[in-house]
């Protein structure tokens, strides 16, 4: 499994890109976020870590509360275009090694 | 995570390059793209013709996740096993002008190998339009939404 998440692939769930859009303006709690959902708790607590391990958002502890904000860096990775391209060809050659590696294994001797 | 596939493409140029280093010994990548079977498995099309040789041709098909078929095809000019594939990719029934693709294997110590492809396209424009379809289909819908984010949040900084 992949653990390192694209950020294009994280931004492509409706409700991801509305969580951004509302921690955009201040830091909030998943509790607060989750109270702007229909969606159950534990559904918008997997859109945050997400959104967190893609490094969109970013967690801060205040006091005893966990409060998620907008990592503006990351986003402005969104705004270089070329990304995504060399993306589809990572993936690509990904997927090609991994191909000829159980080509490889599987070849007789 | 180290990133192994690297694009250099330069303002106002109407070509780019791009390379990626495989923990395959090069006849092996080389493989990986004269094999019919192993062209379907790692490009996930369906490949229609392939004939590896000078004046050669390929048709490949590909299915959306909507169930449309896309085609595209090429002529090969140049195929030197294990080292170099010169030819021309288009998309069938797009506005997409051809372009020329060269690929050259390179064989690196301990079993790796390299790949260097070198895409020139018909001019400027057609090169920077390919280049942001990939960006335009990832953002699609959050488009407008995201864009006015991403200005807001540039503007504030």
């Amino acid at each position: 499994m992949n653990l390192r998440r694209d950020v294009f692939q994280a931004i492509a769930d409706p409700t991801r890109r509305a969580i951004l859009v509302l921690v955009a303006t201040q830091s909030m709690t998943a509790g607060a976020i989750a109270a702007n959902f229909d969606t159950a708790r534990p559904t918008v607590s997997k859109h945050l870590h997400i959104l967190t391990e893609c490094e969109l958002l970013q967690q801060e502890q205040q006091g005893r509360e966990m409060y998620y904000h907008l990592n503006p860096q990351k986003m402005k990775e969104i705004a270089d275009f070329i990304e995504p391209f060399r993306n589809m060809w990572e993936d690509r050659f990904t997927k090609l090694e991994t191909v000829m590696k159980e080509y490889k294994a599987n070849k007789p001797a | 995570m180290l990133q192994k596939t690297k694009i250099n493409a330069q303002d106002g140029k109407q070509d780019l390059v791009i390379t990626r280093e495989f923990e395959l010994p090069v006849d092996l990548l080389f493989k990986a793209y004269v094999e019919p079977q192993l062209v379907e498995q790692w490009m996930g099309t369906k490949v229609l013709k392939l004939e590896n040789k000078q004046h050669g041709s390929y048709q490949f098909e590909t299915t959306d996740p909507y169930g449309n078929k896309h085609r595209f095809n090429g002529v090969i000019h140049e195929f030197s096993p294990n080292r170099k594939i010169t030819r021309t990719f288009e998309m069938e029934n797009t506005p997409f002008p051809v372009q020329l693709e060269f690929l050259e294997f390179e064989e690196l110590p301990q079993d790796k190998s390299k790949l260097t492809m070198h895409i020139v396209y018909k001019s400027v424009a057609a090169r920077d339009q390919l280049l942001q379809l990939p960006f335009a289909q990832g953002i699609n819908m959050a488009h407008n939404r995201l864009q006015d984010l991403v200005s807001n949040l540039l503007n504030i900084r």
